[in-house]
């Protein structure tokens, strides 16, 4: 079958790319793109590892066709520092130990980001299950909750 | 004033950038020029044999290079020992794609290589395997019937100690006696990262791979063995893994896979596992406990009987330490101790965070909640009567134990005075309340290792040694010890580690990296510190003088006189006053063999748990729990705190939710996905406090460490069940203890 010529936009970079019709969003990244930061956990939409956002919204890239990112919007763990600032989320991260093996972590990020997007003041229980579809078999969990509503007070005194 | 050193202090991980940026590189993410992808056709029974393979739509599909079985497979070594692998247990190793039998249920039975990954894959679904079934058993309550005692030990796995006094005639003396069967469900690793090997075909028959492993070495050894290579010739590279918990000790089926179809095709190759082929090779084995305990009515233990069964392959003896914890955890005179394996129709199982302890210690934690409410005494005063000053399985003294005062600072903290009594005594709103304790126990170990460390005339530190850091917190650790040497900033420093061309390592695991590599590199620092203070010594009017190693500082980049700091000389001034533009030595650290032979090595842990039951539906939170953690020296409270949490969650994790269930009709793992396997998420989680016992330890490792990448999950487990059992006065035996358990009416009885 011929390939599709995809034209969307990825980190705010226009960009285009040929895949085939049943090429997943995660396959056209980590392969033809380069962009290995999302990873592939499972494949089936099971643990978050590869979550980007697509128009802002927080999608699985390993259950979204490549050839749906045409004329939309992508997010990925690479276009979230400007540069060489990190986001304040990526820095709280680091700081507090959020991370370990990193596997999860670009997926975690990704939707901690979205949900401080959404919600600028989110409560304990709030962050635990707006995370809970992003699994970590490493830190345990805690750590990565309290950078996220640490991250959300502090962006919140710095909006002031 | 002499600076805090980084070692002790609170550091932020070295390569954090590199992971929250989506920068660092993993096994399967390495770019090489004509890279081909291979993806594994997974064996649909669980014994029998290969009647046929056709390959040929497989073979038809544009873009397939070749497809790979045990028909047309290059050939391997002869010997199994040339298959063993570093730390293989005894028996003869699982050879991918060997011959047409099939051993269990998900064996790799072909290889389909591609120009992409997407073709690889559908061409494996069109490969067409027809088997000849045999008979077949998975059920280890079926199969404990033909339990033995393993002929050939595991290296480094202790069998149970010779008994000691007359645990038979002593349990059917005591007043108390507490007698039950404690079964924990096999349990996969599932590292977020799947197993994956791309190897890099450098031409001239050199080959590059990157590898999800645990120890480079381990990998490149078993590549060269197998396929008759020469070390020059391999090196394995893997500077970051995702997770491995145990999977990534021994060299998986796709570094095979990928390595020979490389080598055939003379280009490189990548293979990544699906997840559901995660659970096609190393898993925590199924383990049946039956403890019984004798005790005086003041609680004082009499008798110990601990004997475990754990599962294990037709083809390998995998070992574990399970029951010997049990007579080593307690004071007690009459202890008798038994571990028999049990084959079956799987892969053979692997060693899982903490091999063997949280199934014994599980069990004999659980025996003692049960003794404590018999004895109507409190459950942590059980236990500090029973107290054990030495290890009584060795007759030795510890190098350090200070379980003692975890107990009482987690407790403390907990609030555990607070506790009434009688199960379903606490209650807030629906809820049932519950507080439980346990022990954790996990030997401290160091493992011979060797470092290199070079400082160069630009004022930077390098340290290299093929370990590896699995999330563990390697590469921070290393960069603390090597940037204190020379009172460097930890910019200074950098770590190379994950590199068969580095000083050797033994593979990441047992809790030992940091008290080895840590010394390891200590020792490399200490060689080139002399050198350079010959050099400083040396300098024209150097204000060092005739002070020797001891009397001097090395702060801020500079070497000065302990007594006088604001006499000294720069490291790079003492360099170039050397005319050295480099200070190289490598050193290897050994454990003290004295040591090991006078006294035993342990970490200890006290582990407090709050459980909240719905009392109608039977929904059950883990809303707190303190572990008091005496490990000797914390090398930085980040990492460690990280690494004892994770390893609470994994114990959280076999408490209530981890378990691959088969279907022994089939012989076969059902639930192997994620959606299905179910591991604790955020939601799961509450308030976890981690607790450091200050333990001063010399004699484990040179640098103080005992290690702590296990030691979190050791009893987490039993404190949970407990906790249960307090809450709701239903004592489950089985773990995990899932909704249907809870409600079950009445409570499994197991008690004999």
């Amino acid at each position: 079958m011929a390939k599709l010529h995809v034209s969307t936009t990825i980190n705010g970079e226009p960009t285009e790319f040929l895949c085939e019709p049943s090429q997943s969003m995660l396959d056209v990244l980590r392969g033809p793109l380069g962009l290995t930061g999302s990873k592939e956990g499972c494949g089936s939409g099971d643990c978050g590892a590869c979550t980007i956002t697509l128009d802002g919204r927080l999608v699985c890239s390993c259950l979204v066709l490549a050839a749906e990112a045409q004329d939309r919007e992508i997010r990925t763990i690479e276009g979230m520092a400007e540069g060489d600032r990190l986001h304040p989320l990526q820095q709280k991260f680091l700081e507090m130990a959020a991370l370990q093996c990193g596997i999860c972590t670009p997926g975690v990020l990704m939707a901690a980001r979205t949900l401080l997007e959404q919600n600028p003041d989110p409560t304990e229980t709030e962050a635990r299950f707006w995370l809970a579809g992003n699994l970590c078999r490493c830190t345990g969990y805690d750590k990565i909750i309290r950078a996220v509503l640490d991250t959300a007070a502090e962006m919140r005194e710095a909006a002031r | 004033m002499l600076k805090e050193p980084h070692v002790g202090a609170p550091r932020s991980r070295v390569d954090g950038r590199a992971k929250v940026t989506g920068e660092a590189k993993y096994a399967a993410e390495f770019p090489a020029p004509g890279l081909a992808h291979g993806h594994v056709v997974s064996g649909a029974i669980a014994r029998g044999r290969i009647t046929g393979i056709d390959t040929t739509a497989a073979c038809a599909v544009p873009g397939v290079l070749e497809v790979f079985t045990h028909e047309n497979r290059p050939r391997t070594a002869w010997f199994d020992y040339k298959h063993r692998d570093e730390v293989a247990p005894p028996g003869s190793p699982f050879r991918p794609l060997y011959d047409e039998t099939i051993l269990y249920s998900g064996q790799p039975v072909a290889l389909v290589v591609a120009e992409d990954s997407g073709t690889a894959r559908h061409a494996a679904s069109l490969v067409r395997v027809e088997y000849e079934a045999g008979a077949h058993e998975t059920d280890l309550l079926r199969a404990r019937e033909d339990a033995y005692v393993p002929p050939k030990r595991r290296s480094g796995i202790s069998p149970p100690p010779k008994p000691r006094g007359d645990a038979v005639a002593a349990l059917a003396e005591a007043p108390l006696r507490v007698e039950a069967e404690y079964r924990i469900a096999t349990e996969h690793h599932n590292p977020m990262e799947m197993h994956a090997t791309t190897v890099v075909w450098e031409g001239g028959g050199k080959l590059t791979v990157h590898d999800k492993i645990q120890g480079v070495l381990n990998s490149q050894g078993y590549i060269c063995n197998v396929f008759g290579l020469s070390k020059e010739d391999v090196r394995v590279v893997s500077p970051f893994v995702g997770g491995a918990f145990g999977s990534g000790l021994r060299p998986q089926y796709q570094l095979f896979l990928a390595v020979m179809a490389a080598l055939a095709l003379k280009r490189s190759v990548r293979v990544v596992l699906t997840r559901d082929q995660m659970f096609t090779f190393s898993h925590r084995p199924e383990t049946i406990n039956q403890v019984a305990l004798g005790a005086a009515a003041d609680g004082m233990l009499r008798a110990i009987r601990h004997d475990a069964i754990g599962a294990t392959s037709r083809f390998e003896d995998h070992q574990e330490v399970v029951v010997n914890w049990s007579g080593l955890l307690y004071h007690c005179d009459n202890v008798e101790l038994g571990y028999k394996l049990a084959q079956l129709d799987i892969h053979t199982p692997a060693d899982m965070r903490a091999p063997g302890a949280p199934l014994g210690v599980f069990a004999l934690e659980s025996a003692m909640d049960e003794l404590a409410d018999k004895a109507g005494i409190d459950p942590l005063e059980l236990r500090l009567k029973n107290y054990a000053e030495t290890d009584e399985n060795e007759g030795k003294p510890y190098t350090s134990k200070e379980l003692r005062a975890a107990y009482r600072l987690g407790a403390e903290r907990f609030g555990w005075s607070r506790r009434s009594a009688a199960p379903r005594s606490m209650r807030e709103g629906r809820e049932l309340v519950g507080w439980g304790l346990a022990s954790g126990v996990w030997e401290a170990q160091m493992q011979q290792t060797s470092a290199r460390a070079v400082l160069t005339a630009d004022g930077r530190l390098e340290v290299a040694t093929a370990t590896a850091d699995i999330g563990t917190g390697t590469y921070t650790i290393l960069a603390q010890i090597a940037a204190d040497a020379f009172g460097l900033p930890m910019e200074s420093v950098t770590v190379r580690i994950g590199d068969s061309s580095l000083p050797k390592s033994p593979i990441e695991g047992g809790s030992w990296t940091a008290a080895s590599a840590g010394s390891a590199v200590q020792a490399a620092c200490h060689a080139v510190r002399e050198t350079l203070f010959r050099h400083a010594r040396g300098a024209e009017g150097s204000p060092l003088g005739n002070a020797d190693l001891d009397h001097v500082a090395f702060v801020d980049g500079r070497i000065v006189l302990a007594a006088d700091p604001d006499r000294g000389i720069g490291l790079i001034e003492a360099m170039r006053a050397g005319g050295a533009e480099r200070i190289e030595h490598e050193q290897t650290a050994s454990p003290d063999k004295a040591n090991q032979k006078r006294y035993s090595s342990y970490t200890h842990s006290a582990i407090f748990a709050e459980v909240r039951v719905d009392e109608e539906l039977g929904v059950l939170r883990v809303t707190c729990i303190v572990t008091a953690v005496a490990a000797g020296k914390i090398l930085n409270p980040k990492t460690a705190r990280s690494q004892v949490i994770g390893g609470v969650v994994w114990g959280m994790g076999m408490a209530l939710e981890e378990e691959t269930l088969a279907d022994h009709r089939l012989g076969r793992f059902m639930n192997h996905n994620l959606a299905e396997y179910h591991v604790p998420v955020n939601a799961d989680v509450h308030d976890i406090d981690v607790i450091f016992v200050e333990e001063q330890d010399s004699r484990t490792s040179p640098i103080g460490v005992k290690g702590l990448g296990e030691i979190g999950i050791v009893g987490t487990a039993a404190a949970i069940a407990n906790a249960i059992h307090h809450a709701t006065g239903k004592r489950i035996r089985d773990l995990p203890i899932t909704l249907d358990k809870l409600l079950e009416r009445p409570p499994a009885e197991r008690a004999r």
